[in-house]
C-alpha cells in the first residue's frame, strides 16, 4: 500500500503535466566534460525558449564544462550553473563509488529543494544520479512532480552505462539513440539519432 | 596538399602515432597522393617535429581549443575509436578510417565505431592493421553520414510535458 502511494506521488502510475500551463518549465540540467557536456548542449539547442530558467549542474572536478554552457546561454536565456562534488571518477571502485555519491546527495537535496525544477533532464555522468534521487524525494514528499528525463550517449548502442541502468528505472523519461537498445529496454522511447 | 589528419582526442594512443609516422606507412600515404600528416597526440609521451618523417610534411601538437580547422582541411582523417572525435569527423564530412586501439581494457567506445562501420560511414582498422588497410582502402564506399535530430526530442517532450 505504502509502496503504491510513494510511486504514485512521483507519478508512476500517470504521467502529470506541469499543474500550472501559466508558467514556464524550470529546467535542471546536468552535464560532464567531453562528449556528455556536447551531447546535452545539442539537445538545449533544439529546446524552446519556453524551457527557461535553466540551471546547469556540473561536477566540482570539471573545468571545460563551464565555458561551453556560458558561450551557449549568452544572451540566449536565463541561466545558473551550481557544482556538486563529482559522484564517481572513471575506473573508480565500488566501495569509494557508494561513498563520494552519498557525499554528492548531500549537495543535491539542497540545491533540488531550493530550486524545485521542473524537469532534470541528464544524459550520463555519474553526477546526475544524485540529482535524479534528490528530484524524486521531492516528488515523494508531495513537494514537487520533477520530471526525471535521461537520454542515454549515442555511444551506446548495444548496452546501456551504468548510469543508464540506474536511471531506466527511475526515470519517466528514458530515450536510446539506437533500435536495439530499444528492442533490450522497452520502457526506452527510441526516435532515432537525437545528437 | 592532400592532408591527413590524425587525432587521438583527449588520451593517448602512442602506437598509432608511432604507427603512422612509421616509414612504412609514410610510404603508402605518399603512394596515395597525399603530402602533409597533422597529429593531434593529446596526452601521449611525444611530439613528433618536423623531421620525424622523410615522406611528408608534419606538424603535431597535444591540444587545440577546437580541432574543426584541421579536421575541414583533412582530406583523410585517422582517429582513435572516442564518440566525441568520430562525430566531428563525419560531422564534417571528411573520410574517415578509425584505428581501435585494441590494448584498451573498457571497450564500451567501440560499440559506436563497429555500428558506424556496419553502417558504411567509417572504416575501421587496428595499427597492425594500418599500412595494409591505407594501401587498400576505397574512401568512395563510404556513405554521408545525416545529422542526428534534437527537434524530435523538443517536439516529444513538449508534448509530454504540456509545454506550449
Amino acid at each position: 500500500m505504502l509502496v503504491e502511494e510513494l510511486l504514485a506521488a512521483v507519478g508512476w502510475t500517470q504521467q502529470a503535466s506541469l499543474t500550472d500551463a501559466a508558467s514556464l518549465p524550470v529546467c535542471l540540467l546536468c552535464v560532464s566534460v567531453g562528449g556528455h557536456t556536447t551531447e546535452i548542449m545539442r539537445l538545449m539547442e533544439s529546446l524552446s525558449a519556453a524551457y527557461t530558467p535553466r540551471h546547469y549542474v556540473i561536477a566540482d572536478t570539471d573545468k571545460m564544462s563551464e565555458d561551453k554552457i556560458v558561450a551557449f546561454e549568452k544572451d540566449r536565456s536565463p541561466f545558473t550553473i551550481n557544482r556538486i562534488p563529482r559522484s564517481r571518477e572513471v575506473h573508480q571502485s565500488w566501495s569509494s563509488s557508494v561513498v563520494s555519491t552519498l557525499n554528492a546527495l548531500r549537495y543535491s537535496l539542497p540545491l533540488l529543494f531550493r530550486l524545485r525544477p521542473d524537469m532534470v533532464l541528464c544524459n550520463g555522468p555519474g553526477t546526475c544520479v544524485p540529482l535524479c534521487i534528490a528530484g524524486l524525494l521531492l516528488g515523494i514528499l508531495g513537494m514537487k512532480k520533477v520530471h526525471i528525463v535521461y537520454v542515454e550517449s549515442i555511444c551506446r548502442v548495444q548496452t546501456l552505462s551504468l548510469t543508464g541502468r540506474i536511471l531506466y528505472l527511475l526515470s519517466d523519461y528514458f530515450f536510446v539513440q539506437w533500435c536495439s537498445l530499444r528492442d533490450k529496454y522497452p520502457k526506452a522511447i527510441f526516435l532515432g539519432r537525437l545528437v | 596538399m592532400k592532408t591527413v589528419f590524425v587525432t587521438v582526442g583527449t588520451t593517448r594512443f602512442d602506437e598509432l602515432i608511432e604507427s603512422v609516422t612509421s616509414s612504412e606507412v609514410a610510404q603508402v600515404l605518399k603512394a596515395r597522393g597525399y603530402e602533409r600528416l597533422v597529429l593531434q597526440v593529446g596526452n601521449g609521451s611525444f611530439v613528433p617535429d618536423a623531421a620525424s618523417c622523410a615522406h611528408l610534411s608534419v606538424q603535431a601538437y597535444r591540444f587545440k581549443e577546437s580541432i574543426a580547422e584541421d579536421m575541414r582541411q583533412a582530406d583523410l582523417v585517422i582517429s582513435h575509436a572516442g564518440a566525441g572525435s568520430c562525430l566531428e569527423a563525419l560531422g564534417a564530412g571528411r573520410p574517415l578510417l578509425v584505428v581501435v586501439n585494441d590494448k584498451l581494457m573498457d571497450n564500451h567506445q567501440l560499440e559506436l565505431a563497429r555500428q558506424l562501420h556496419m553502417d558504411h560511414h567509417l572504416l575501421y582498422c587496428t595499427c597492425s592493421t594500418l599500412t595494409e588497410t591505407l594501401k587498400n582502402m576505397d574512401l568512395s564506399v563510404l556513405q554521408p553520414f545525416p545529422p542526428g535530430r534534437p527537434e524530435h526530442f523538443a517536439n516529444f517532450l513538449d508534448k509530454a510535458l504540456g509545454v506550449k
